[in-house]
């Protein structure tokens, strides 16, 4: 995902001559390419994370589209009321790039786990939130964002591995379906689509239809979409390596709530401070059932004991 | 040109009493200590205006002080009487903060910490796009507590950003007491210069001198390092009784008060031969 950042920064880069990138001295092994071939557009400012959103800020103002890179936990809420006072209330184009889905730093502990940036994102009117489930919809995440003209964040996972059935498909705004099963529907973004598509995979298995909508444009928010696929299906599970409150579950019970759908909503997602206990990222999953068959035994419990 | 600054500090002065007696609102010491550097700038210093991108920027860090400047702009022919008698009114965006959305203002502030940062990116830009542009924040001397402020020092001064000037106005109180019982922030030139920056002493409520340094900077830096001007000043300077007393940094006045105030400055205006009755 980070290589497919980078990829897509050279491209735009090369026919942008505003773009350019800042990082909190992180991106070791995927800054460099953009350091050589632009060494007078890259500034490393130090592990100064509040700075760093404050220098993009006036750079923005200065006519710049700044990239500002970190760890999603440190680009998020180090520098959130930056974030806030500065590229949302000024409407500037700052895009903040932050790298690690929920658990993606395992061992690393709870400081690098960002399990609340997507709820404290979304909470800012006008700044775009992505976050793309693989290397394809990171390039595709990145040309749409090209043309948008306010601030963005964009949360970057770790992984590499190709989501089938996505395609590379992203427009902002909407969701994008893998399957059409009427059965439930499994929301999911960034490093979790692939548990959900699994997922989708072993309840075909038993019969149960699913429906994965891949929410990769959590703001602006796919509400239409949404709107539209949770009216067709009982139940929704909201799939997130977050904390249940304000990311994608809240995202889904606020359609259906606004909507007066009928569809239940499950969030499976953290519920608690993941203090004490740190391991693989395939770990913390297990640990906080965000796995495939969790999700395939959550539907089928809440499916029968509905029937 | 003496008179002139020295007038335009003291309609500044009048204008800060005025408007927040009618609106009953405080941080009027905060104000009072700055009026003689908005002067400098407005009336001296800053080239340019409007949507020009070669225009200098002025970057009010200690946002709470908006009502000097929205008198200096006033002044300065930058924002009209009539808008500047919306201050505190409701619907207004001549606010108790800056507000980006009333035009001449650069930037929103109100969060203390967080201008020099931003300064400096407007810094950093212009000189990638080979602008003419120098950046002016203004901060006090309390904010420079927050954390961020020192972060924006450090990159500034790495990245010898000649085209930003930091002002610290140093009037020794902050919203609980003095700031050297809070927490002192002195030798306050020398941690600045320890931090790579040209540093530069002035009497911060000298609007002459303040012009000629400010004026003087990006000539005399010959050592590829931002300036910081350390201006010492008066908190609530001009108002006798408001004159380094910590409660003016909230306090609104009393119709007694403000008669007293106004008069005050009258005579101040009177004494140093400026024109006294065109407001």
């Amino acid at each position: 995902m980070r290589r497919a950042f980078i990829d897509s920064l050279l491209e735009l880069a090369a026919r942008d001559d505003s773009v350019v990138l800042l990082t909190g001295d992180l991106g070791f092994t995927v800054v460099e390419p953009f350091v050589e071939r632009h060494p007078d557009r890259f500034f490393n400012v130090g592990v100064a994370e509040q700075n760093m959103l404050g220098i993009a800020t006036g750079m923005a103002q200065s006519g710049y589209t700044p990239f500002a890179y970190s760890i999603a936990t440190f680009a998020s809420m180090r520098a959130y009321e930056f974030i806030r006072n500065g590229p949302v209330l000024h409407e500037l184009p700052v895009r903040i790039v932050g790298v690690g889905d929920g658990f993606d730093y395992g061992p690393n502990g709870p400081t690098h786990y960002p399990l609340e940036d997507i709820g404290l994102m979304r909470l800012q009117p006008g700044l775009g939130v992505v976050a793309p489930a693989d290397p394809e919809q990171t390039n595709a995440a990145m040309d749409a964002l090209a043309e948008h003209p306010g601030p963005a964040y964009i949360k970057l996972g770790k992984g590499d591995e190709r989501v089938p059935g996505l395609e590379g498909r992203f427009r902002l705004g909407r969701i994008e379906l893998i399957g059409d099963g009427d059965d439930v529907a499994i929301l999911a973004c960034g490093g979790m689509v692939g548990a959900a598509v699994e997922a989708a995979r072993l309840l075909a298995a038993e019969g149960v239809g699913a429906t994965v909508a891949v929410t990769a444009s959590i703001s602006p928010a796919p509400l239409e979409d949404l709107a539209e696929l949770l009216g067709r299906v009982p139940l929704a599970i909201a799939l997130e390596a977050h904390y249940v409150t304000g990311g994608l579950g809240s995202l889904a019970c606020e359609v259906v709530a606004e909507r007066g759908l009928g569809c239940r909503v499950v969030r499976q997602g953290v519920r608690a401070v993941p203090r004490g206990e740190s391991g693989s990222t395939r770990h913390m999953w297990e640990r906080h059932d965000l796995t495939a068959s969790a999700v395939a035994d959550a539907a089928v419990s809440v499916l029968n004991s509905s029937r | 040109m003496a008179d002139d600054l020295r007038k335009m500090s003291l309609d500044i002065r009048r204008a800060v009493i005025e408007q927040s007696f009618r609106a009953g609102v405080g941080h009027i010491g905060s104000c009072l200590s700055i009026a003689d550097v908005l002067a400098a700038l407005y009336g001296n210093v800053l080239r340019g205006d409007g949507d020009d991108p070669a225009r200098d920027r002025f970057i009010l860090s200690k946002g709470h002080a908006v009502l000097a400047l929205y008198a200096a702009l006033h002044e300065a022919g930058r924002l009209s009487k009539s808008e500047l008698d919306t201050y505190c009114t409701d619907g207004t965006a001549v606010s108790g903060h800056p507000d980006h959305a009333l035009g001449p203002i650069e930037l929103s502030t109100g969060s203390l910490g967080q201008g020099l940062s931003v300064g400096a990116g407007v810094a950093l830009g212009a000189r990638l796009s080979d602008s003419p542009s120098r950046v002016f924040v203004l901060l006090s001397d309390a904010e420079c507590n927050e954390g961020a402020v020192w972060e924006a020092a450090m990159f500034a001064a790495h990245h010898d950003l000649t085209n930003l000037v930091a002002i610290i106005d140093v009037n020794g109180q902050q919203a609980l007491g003095r700031t050297s019982d809070v927490i002192d922030m002195e030798p306050l030139s020398e941690r600045w210069r320890a931090f790579g920056w040209d540093t530069h002493e002035v009497d911060g409520n000298d609007p002459d001198a303040l012009a000629a340094q400010l004026e003087a900077l990006p000539a005399t830096s010959t050592t590829g390092k931002p300036h910081v001007v350390v201006a010492r000043t008066t908190f609530g300077k001009g108002v006798s009784y408001m004159e380094s007393q910590v409660h003016w940094h909230y306090w609104p006045m009393s119709e007694e008060l403000y008669a007293q105030a106004l008069a005050e400055l009258d005579a101040a205006g009177a004494s140093a031969g400026a024109t006294i009755g065109e407001r």
